[in-house]
């Protein structure tokens, strides 16, 4: 019984605290520190506001106030940031870290549940190698959380891990506390082929649809019986303190008789993976899905409309920019690559202004993810070439509303736009300082905070890596 | 939307052998990726395909004028070693031409040097428009093969769309070392060596083929010609293999070039006394392998220090045409910027013996130019023009008709 409380509402609790019932709970806590003054930076907050000349001033883990010529608080640490601009720390929505990590053998090959098209019950955490050597290159890009997926080769692959791009032994020790789970699920070819070439269920997209819509049917059926379970023992739970209240009356001996009878129902039997569906369904997971082509994307908005749950982001949306005005309508994100395209048919009509594109109509919430071990070290670069050629078309975009693709959108995909993603008092203290504009190739990022903990400066790089992997390697370089 | 040099280059060359035109690319500032480095304020004249003049008020009168002041003008850039025109679709099969696979058992080596794959090119591929339209002249055809360490032969080709693309002097041998290579070799990388040792007897031996050679007839030959100076560029990462490499090359009269290359900075100084070139990716810093525990964004930087000639290439693709982003962020990570353009023009034209035409704005070059609107590495600066040979690029691919039947849709709806 405990366990299913955890279930029904396990988001609510993670927010308000650990609960003993929580399974896998965070243990990352914020790290105390000195308060640090940024003085005199470019700052993109995030809002879509660009402040010349502005202080920033970080304690306690959050951000406390945004502003010109801000007075330092005793102990303060000043940054001198003249000449260097600030920005939010970057989110990544769509990474592999640790599940397909390096080096790429098969020991570390834990990304693809690929046993079956549906594997709901598969939580990416536990793949999660906390020890690949991508967290800290990704970190010298400026990123600061990280949603980490599993791979694409099912229907629904399952939960995602949000995390904090911090060391830890564990990836407990990295788990954004309170955030929710996301359900990572995939259109197309990736399914069909994987399943296709055994011989089984799907083997076409109409298959992958059907797949999808049998899940979520099995997952209604769940929930019913947990609700007709919930409401057997609520009458059972009345009838039994309505007897213990007459037996505290005294009543006739045959009610005693009758009391006997009266036995308690039993809980439907857990399944881990409609489980997890039932609660995307109560919109407590949010669905992320792998998905290029735009008519896939519009089956699928109409499947999540036929159970009645959303699909927060499409990734990968390389043909976004041909339904940008419907994703916006449903205030759908599309989280995609600046240029990506022609590895597969599903990603043949790529087009570099598909980012500018899909940012320009109204309540629009355009993306940059990665997917790649590579690209999550260069986001910036990713929005600076979709910045160019949405320039050439008439599409501009200036970096004070470019760099919400790699902030403030993300976060809000993730449910996390209250705490992350943006440069304004209150929250978090995810802060990068770029020696310049970081829409540019020669743009570094020089310190990077998270929450208000500098974790990167490559004014003074750590003396070993991060990674225990990684340890060693520089002995093994220098011959004797 | 065509370019609006595009239309003025269409419009006076209208009816005229194009190549015998004359125009003169006035006041740019030019990045020769020579000696000479950045000429400021500088005039390019162009008459028959070639570069004809530089220097200041240069060129016939009469002869077309482009105005380029305010703008940059770098040769032609390399897009890498890549399967352009040999592929269209990566997971489609019946797209891509570039590996070959008998599909044999592996006691059955099909070794096949003389497989040319640049009979496979397609010029008419959309690869070829959506690459040139960004800056990339030309690229070398790489390919692999699944049951052999080698390769196969494949050329430089110009992406102008001609059907006889391959550059002339430019035609290499391909061949997978390293753990990739021992894959199909047995199981070891020291079987590499063997099996390389064997076939260069058979192909140093006067008799026929036997039974359990490696080699057919027309093997043997292609093989020989390797043995005498010929260039073959190797596959491999790890340090210790990338030496083996380079003296099994030298001991057998080969020409080596590195390709890949990840841990090439910890031998940079042998590398550079041999004077082997290394075609690397220099944003490979993860260590995917265990050839390339020794990935870094430095292995550029270092080994330029160390005076080793450097190429880039990212092997990839429908991305080739971002060599630009590997040069600039080799810039970023140390490397001066005029040896970042010379790693993707001069540099490999000269490792692919094209230097006397390719790769440089010089006098008597192939005028394959590409006019910018800033800074050539800068990923936020886009090519205003391509030419190759003196013809200007149609500044059109499959994928800007794609932008263009939907952009107008997108400005329609109610704007943020």
């Amino acid at each position: 019984m405990l366990s299913r409380v955890a279930v029904l509402s396990s988001v609510a609790f993670a927010v308000s605290g650990a609960l003993a019932s929580e399974p896998f709970p965070s243990t990352y806590q914020v790290p105390a520190g000195s308060p640090v003054l940024i003085q005199g930076a470019t700052l993109l907050t995030g809002t879509g506001e660009r402040i010349d000349g502005a202080d920033i001033l970080i304690a306690d883990g959050r951000i406390q106030s945004i502003g010109k010529a801000l007075v330092a608080p005793a102990g303060a640490r000043i940054v001198d940031a003249k000449a260097k601009w600030v920005t939010p720390g970057l989110i990544d929505i769509h990474s592999h870290l640790g599940v397909y990590a390096s080096p790429a053998v098969k020991g570390l090959d834990d990304g693809n549940e690929a046993t079956g098209p549906v594997t709901s019950n598969v939580w990416a955490e536990h793949s999660v190698w906390p020890q690949d050597p991508g967290f800290e290159t990704a970190l010298e890009g400026g990123v600061t959380t990280m949603q980490i997926l599993p791979g694409s080769a099912n229907l629904i692959g399952g939960r995602s891990v949000v995390v904090k791009n911090v060391q830890g032994a564990t990836y407990q020790a990295m788990k954004f506390p309170g955030a929710a789970y996301g359900l990572k699920m995939a259109c197309g070819e990736n399914p069909k082929r994987v399943y296709g070439e055994k011989h089984q269920a799907p083997s076409t997209r109409m298959g992958n649809v059907a797949g999808y819509r049998q899940a979520f049917a099995d997952a209604q059926d769940y929930q019913q019986q947990w609700d007709k379970y919930t409401r057997e023992l609520a009458e059972f739970n009345k009838k039994k303190a309505e007897r213990a209240d007459g037996a505290a009356k005294k009543t006739k001996d045959k009610d005693a008789a009758a009391d006997k009878e009266l036995t308690p129902p039993s809980p439907p039997k857990r399944d881990l993976k409609l489980e997890t569906l039932a609660e995307v369904m109560k919109g407590n997971i949010r669905v992320h899905m792998h998905c290029y082509r735009s008519d896939e994307m519009a089956t699928m908005l109409d499947v999540a409309d036929e159970f009645g749950f959303k699909i927060v982001a499409f990734h990968h949306a390389v043909e976004a920019y041909k339904i940008a005005d419907r994703l916006a309508d449903k205030g759908v994100c599309a989280a995609m690559w600046a240029d990506w395209w022609g590895f597969k048919m599903e990603a043949y009509d790529g087009v570099q202004e598909n980012l500018a594109m899909v940012d320009f109509p109204e309540h629009s919430c355009a993306i940059v993810h990665s997917d790649s071990g590579d690209g999550i070290q260069r986001l910036n670069q990713e929005a600076a070439k979709a910045m160019a050629h949405g320039r050439r078309v008439g599409l501009s975009v200036p970096p004070e509303r470019a760099i919400r693709w790699l902030t403030a959108n993300p976060a809000k995909s993730l449910g996390l736009e209250d705490r992350i993603g943006t440069l304004e008092a209150g929250k978090a203290a995810d802060v990068v300082i770029w020696n310049g504009n970081p829409f540019s190739v020669y743009a570094l990022a020089e310190q990077v905070f998270i929450d208000g903990a500098l974790k990167f400066d490559r004014a003074h790089p750590p003396l070993t890596p991060r990674s225990d992997f990684l340890l060693g390697r520089h002995i093994a370089e220098a011959p004797l | 939307m065509k370019s609006a040099y595009f239309l003025l280059l269409m419009a006076v060359m209208a009816g005229r052998c194009a190549t015998a035109q004359e125009f003169i690319i006035r006041g740019a500032t030019v990045h020769t990726a020579s000696a000479k480095g950045t000429l400021k304020n500088t005039d390019v004249v162009v008459r028959g395909g070639m570069i004809v003049a530089i220097g200041s008020d240069a060129g016939a009168s009469g002869a077309m004028i482009i105005d380029a002041k305010g703008k940059e003008l770098t040769p032609g850039l390399f897009g890498g070693l890549t399967d352009i025109g040999l592929e269209e679709i990566a997971a489609e099969s019946q797209t891509v031409d570039s590996t070959l696979n008998f599909k044999s058992p592996e006691w059955d080596q099909q070794w096949r040097p003389e497989l040319d794959v640049t009979l496979a090119y397609n010029p008419r591929s959309v690869v070829v428009p959506i690459t040139r339209i960004e800056g990339v002249t030309w690229t070398v055809l790489a390919p692999s093969a699944e049951d052999s360490i080698i390769g196969g032969q494949g050329s430089a080709v110009a992406l102008d769309g001609r059907y006889d693309a391959a550059l002339t002097g430019s035609r290499s041998l391909f061949v997978q070392m390293g753990s990739a290579g021992a894959r199909v070799a047995g199981g070891t990388r020291a079987a590499e060596y063997m099996l390389l040792e064997q076939a260069i007897r058979e192909a140093r031996a006067p008799g026929t083929i036997g039974q359990g050679a490696l080699l057919h007839t027309a093997g043997k030959e292609a093989m020989s010609r390797y043995l005498m100076g010929g260039r073959v560029v190797f596959r491999v990462d790890r340090a210790a293999d990338i030496l083996s490499v380079v003296r099994f090359a030298e001991r057998n009269g080969m020409k080596p070039v590195i390709l890949g290359g990840d841990e090439a900075w910890l031998v940079a100084r042998e590398l550079a006394k041999s004077n082997v070139p290394v075609i690397l990716n220099p944003l490979n810093d993860l260590p995917i392998d265990f050839d390339r525990l020794g990935a870094t964004l430095e292995n550029a930087t270092r080994l330029q220090r160390a005076g080793v000639r450097i190429a880039f290439s990212s092997g990839d693709t429908p991305q080739a045409r971002l060599v630009r982003q590997l040069a600039g962020n080799a810039v970023a990570h140390g490397l001066p910027w005029e040896s970042a353009l010379a790693a993707i023009t001069s540099t490999p034209a000269d490792i692919f013996g094209l230097g006397a035409t390719h790769g440089r704005i010089a006098v008597g070059q192939s005028a394959d130019l590409v006019l910018w609107s800033g800074d050539p590495l800068e990923v936020t600066t886009l090519a205003d023009q391509v030419w190759i040979a003196g013809r200007p690029v149609e500044m059109k691919s499959r994928q800007t008709e794609l932008r263009d039947r939907y952009v107008e849709k997108v400005k329609a709806h109610q704007a943020r």
